[in-house]
């Protein structure tokens, strides 16, 4: 099955590159147009995807998952958010992956408002992400989300997870 | 951009300062990385080449640039609530519409939907929080992510 799809994309990518070259050659100005997107927006992408992605493989090697993990054992009042946010920023892929884990957290014992943190910033705070996005919408841009956005999703999941725990909510697969 | 460059540098530098070992498993995870992602991107690339040859830029700008603030932050809305794209899919194709004429505003509401509100990724959370729980999240990310674009437009001059 993935081997199929990986076939698929080879395939695709071996046609439009064909398509692509017949066009230049036969002077076919919609597939010259096309060509010439695909250039000037791939010469885009090679000036920052390098920078970008080094900048994510430093982060990996001196900042470990684990460290971040012990530490929110002792969860004391709000320094939990803290890290719970710090933690959320290392998570990788997207909410799928943070579902699994917020639920193990919740086990360990996480407040019901600290999982929903984790969620919300495993969405928005990731820190692969956010180098991803400061490199091509400008620090300001990624500053200024994060700044409004953290907060929100904080006293959001507070009064959630209150608003749950005053119902007796348990976190129950399916239910 | 220069900043990057600069900031990158630095960051290497003061790795290797510290630890070249480390510096150069770094720099190896990077590369991994990047050739992991790259045929993902070359499909993206030869999508969005096409799509904007048969979408005209001034479409483009029509439902999600200057024109209408309201339909351009709706539109982007929708789309981010229903697509499913990975980060670093959809910053790179925001950098290709921010030069298309596109406001932060709107890019804002697209990227913020996208990463919390998921429409597609709703049977796997229900799996795990129950449907209530997972609606309820869901609508509050849809909020959120509209006040962000609110006031990315206000900070950028855009409204």
């Amino acid at each position: 099955m993935k081997l199929q799809k990986k076939g698929l994309r080879l395939l695709i990518i071996t046609a439009y590159f064909i398509f692509l070259i017949i066009s230049f050659l036969l002077g076919f100005s919609p597939g010259k147009e096309i060509g010439g997107n695909f250039f000037s927006f791939s010469i885009e992408m090679l000036k920052i995807l390098p920078c970008a992605f080094i900048l994510i493989g430093l982060f990996e090697v001196w900042v470990k998952k684990e460290k971040v993990e012990r530490h929110l054992g002792r969860e004391a009042g709000f320094v939990a958010y803290v890290w719970v946010i710090l933690l959320a920023g290392t998570t990788v892929g997207g909410l799928y992956v943070a579902f699994p884990v917020a639920y193990s957290l919740h086990h360990k014992g996480a407040k019901l408002s600290v999982v929903f943190s984790y969620i919300g910033a495993a969405a928005i705070c990731r820190i692969p992400m956010t180098i991803f996005e400061a490199s091509f919408m400008g620090l300001r841009f990624s500053f200024i989300r994060l700044m409004v956005s953290v907060p929100l999703v904080i006293v959001s999941s507070i009064w959630l997870g209150n608003y749950l725990e005053k119902r007796n909510y348990k976190i129950m697969a399916g239910k | 951009m220069s900043y990057l460059y600069i900031a990158t540098g630095l960051a290497v530098l003061l790795s290797a300062i510290r630890d070249r070992e480390k510096t150069l498993v770094a720099l190896k995870i990077a590369g991994k990385k990047f050739t992991a992602i790259l045929p993902a991107f070359l499909m993206m690339l030869i999508l969005v080449s096409i799509a904007l040859f048969i979408v005209p830029d001034t479409m483009i700008s029509h439902y999600l640039g200057d024109e209408s603030k309201l339909t351009g932050i709706l539109w982007a809305v929708s789309l981010g609530s229903l697509t499913l794209m990975p980060g670093f899919v959809a910053y790179p194709l925001c950098g290709i519409l921010l030069t298309k004429g596109v406001s932060y505003m709107v890019l804002a509401a697209f990227t913020t939907t996208l990463m919390m509100v998921g429409i597609l990724t709703f049977p796997v959370e229900k799996e795990f929080f129950g449907v209530k729980v997972t609606i309820i999240r869901n609508v509050i990310s849809f909020f959120i992510a509209l006040f962000i674009a609110l006031v990315i437009g206000i900070c950028f001059g855009e409204l």
